[in-house]
């Protein structure tokens, strides 16, 4: 965990309410994918949690999705703009001694998978990943995975892209998979977790916090072995801990 | 040299910044940011007999100029806080820990405060009765005067250490409640608690918050804090640690002033981790700019020439 001040670089739109932000400065604290940053914002009393997407030693990608006020103006903000960022926070994607997973996002919750794909692909490994979204016009990444040697199917609801379904269908029809990343709503991640061909899996969850470091346990949840807060025990948890 | 030390029924605080309860858990998560032993003291998290988990989600939600929050009191019981949480806060802090204390009856807050009698680093204990009364009907216990002093009583025969009632915004007259609590022999007072509070999510056209009400707390809430201290400062000669949207050494300044001894500082801990940290850099200065070198010069500095 640590604080300090990151300079926005650039922000560009990717879909119709995503965007890519970069941002330079201190990355130190961050160890895993899945992890998040938590960003102030001015004149908003509570930070936003939001997905580290990629890092490298001096920078940050983070995507975000315009879901209220707060998100409309960051996503908005102007090159040079400083930002007071907690980094480093939560338990993020582990993949050394997982099974060949697959990856599986929905919406913005692909964004943590990109950096998951990058250093698995880094590793010589090969995933495949499964993203979904509502239509053509909300998807996003698809060649940046694609460009990391990922195979990447896509889904949408309405069929303007891919296959027209939700990512479960896509998933019963590779039954080879069965082991998962998975991160978006959280219908989706309970319609993965019931899949029968899964042995196992880690899901990244979502929740409302306001200090994203454990102390206010504002967002709780239950798991099998107890009380987890999902920003400091999670946001990844892994599939035989998981009760809905 | 600005003295920042106060007194606070007899127990000495290097200075009067105090992370105020459920804004620090038991003071784990904050010792990775900065060392501790720099605070003044700590209230830890509200503490009740059984382990609670608390309330469904969401439980948070942003407001203008602070949030609300409805975790509802969840906490590893006292069991757990004996056992874990106490030895674990020797290694972190050196300091005098304020101990907040909760009950869902008369017998549960006297048998919490009994059970932390042993506990020498708990130099006073916090005793918050905004707590639902499970023997009334679910009232809160602070929301009136007599329940305020059936609590103070049943305490104060339980322990010897220092109590300090934190009193609940959600009254008509809080002198009065103060005037009850002081009564039953109350060592200080602790005010406020968190104001009550809702949001309505226009997506679902239902309350944000799974519980419906959260207590709004942040710099929303400081002028109302603020008031009330004045206001008690008035009705009755006890200590008070002044709480309530403290985010800044000006803030505490106002509230020392305003009466209390000592400043409590809640919701900023979750917009900045280093919040209690800047406060206690910036404070001597503050002193200085109001022309005291002792820090206790300023408490109740604001009811002089009424």
């Amino acid at each position: 965990m640590k604080q300090s001040i990151l300079i926005l670089e650039q922000s560009r739109q990717l879909a119709r309410d995503v965007w890519e932000l970069v941002l330079k400065g201190d990355t130190s604290a961050v160890t895993a994918p899945g992890q998040f940053v938590n960003l102030e914002l001015p004149g908003k009393f509570l930070r936003r949690p939001i997905s580290v997407c990629d890092w490298t030693e001096n920078g940050l990608t983070l995507l975000v999705k315009e879901a209220g006020e707060g998100t409309k103006e960051l996503v908005r903000l102007s090159a040079g703009t400083p930002l007071d960022v907690l980094s480093g926070l939560g338990n993020g994607f582990g993949f050394t001694a997982a099974e060949e997973g697959v990856l599986v996002g929905g919406g913005i919750g692909a964004a943590p998978l990109y950096g998951l794909a990058r250093r698995m692909a880094e590793a010589g490994r090969k995933p495949k990943a499964v993203l979904g979204f509502r239509s053509k016009e909300d998807a996003f990444y698809l060649e940046e995975f694609a460009s990391l040697g990922v195979e990447v199917w896509a889904a949408t609801e309405d069929g303007s892209l891919g296959a027209k379904g939700f990512v479960t269908d896509l998933l019963r029809g590779l039954p080879d998979c069965r082991y998962v990343f998975a991160c978006g709503p959280t219908p989706m991640l309970k319609a993965i977790h019931a899949l029968p061909q899964l042995t196992g899996g880690q899901f990244s969850f979502e929740a409302r916090m306001a200090c994203g470091f454990g102390a206010c346990v504002g967002c709780t949840i239950q798991m099998k072995n107890g009380l987890r807060r999902v920003c400091k025990d999670g946001p990844v948890f892994r599939k035989e801990e998981i009760v809905w | 040299m600005v003295d920042l030390s106060v007194q606070l029924a007899g127990v000495t605080l290097k200075n009067p910044i105090i992370p105020a309860s459920g804004t620090f858990g038991y003071g784990r998560e904050f010792a990775e940011f900065y060392d501790l032993n720099l605070l003044g003291s700590f209230s830890w998290k509200g503490t009740t007999r059984a382990p609670r988990p608390g309330n469904p989600q969401p439980r948070i939600a942003e407001t203008a100029s602070g949030m609300l929050n409805a975790v509802g009191l969840q906490n590893p019981g006292m069991d757990a806080v004996l056992r874990d949480e106490i030895p674990h806060i020797a290694r972190i802090f050196q300091g005098p820990v304020i101990a907040n204390v909760c009950g869902f009856s008369l017998e549960e807050y006297a048998e919490n405060c009994r059970r932390l009698e042993e506990a020498e680093q708990v130099r006073i204990l916090e005793v918050n009765i905004s707590c639902p009364n499970v023997h009334a009907g679910g009232k809160n216990f602070g929301s009136d005067p007599q329940g305020a002093a059936a609590v103070t009583r049943a305490v104060r025969a339980a322990t010897k250490k220092p109590i300090f009632l934190k009193l609940s915004p959600n009254v008509t007259d809080i002198a009065e409640i103060a005037r009850a609590c002081a009564g039953e022999g109350a060592d200080g007072l602790c005010l406020i608690n968190t104001l009550l509070g809702m949001r309505i999510d226009l997506n679902t056209k239902r309350p944000l918050l799974a519980n419906r009400t959260g207590g709004l707390s942040g710099p929303a809430v400081f002028p109302v804090a603020l008031r009330m201290i004045w206001d008690v400062y008035e009705a009755v000669k006890l200590p008070i640690i002044g709480c309530g949207g403290v985010s800044s050494a000006e803030d505490a300044a106002e509230m020392l002033l305003a009466g209390a001894s000592a400043v409590e500082v809640g919701a900023a801990n979750l917009r900045d981790p280093y919040v209690c940290k800047t406060i206690l850099e910036n404070l001597p200065a503050v002193c200085q700019r109001l022309g005291v070198q002792t820090i206790t010069d300023l408490i109740g500095g604001s009811h002089h020439g009424e």
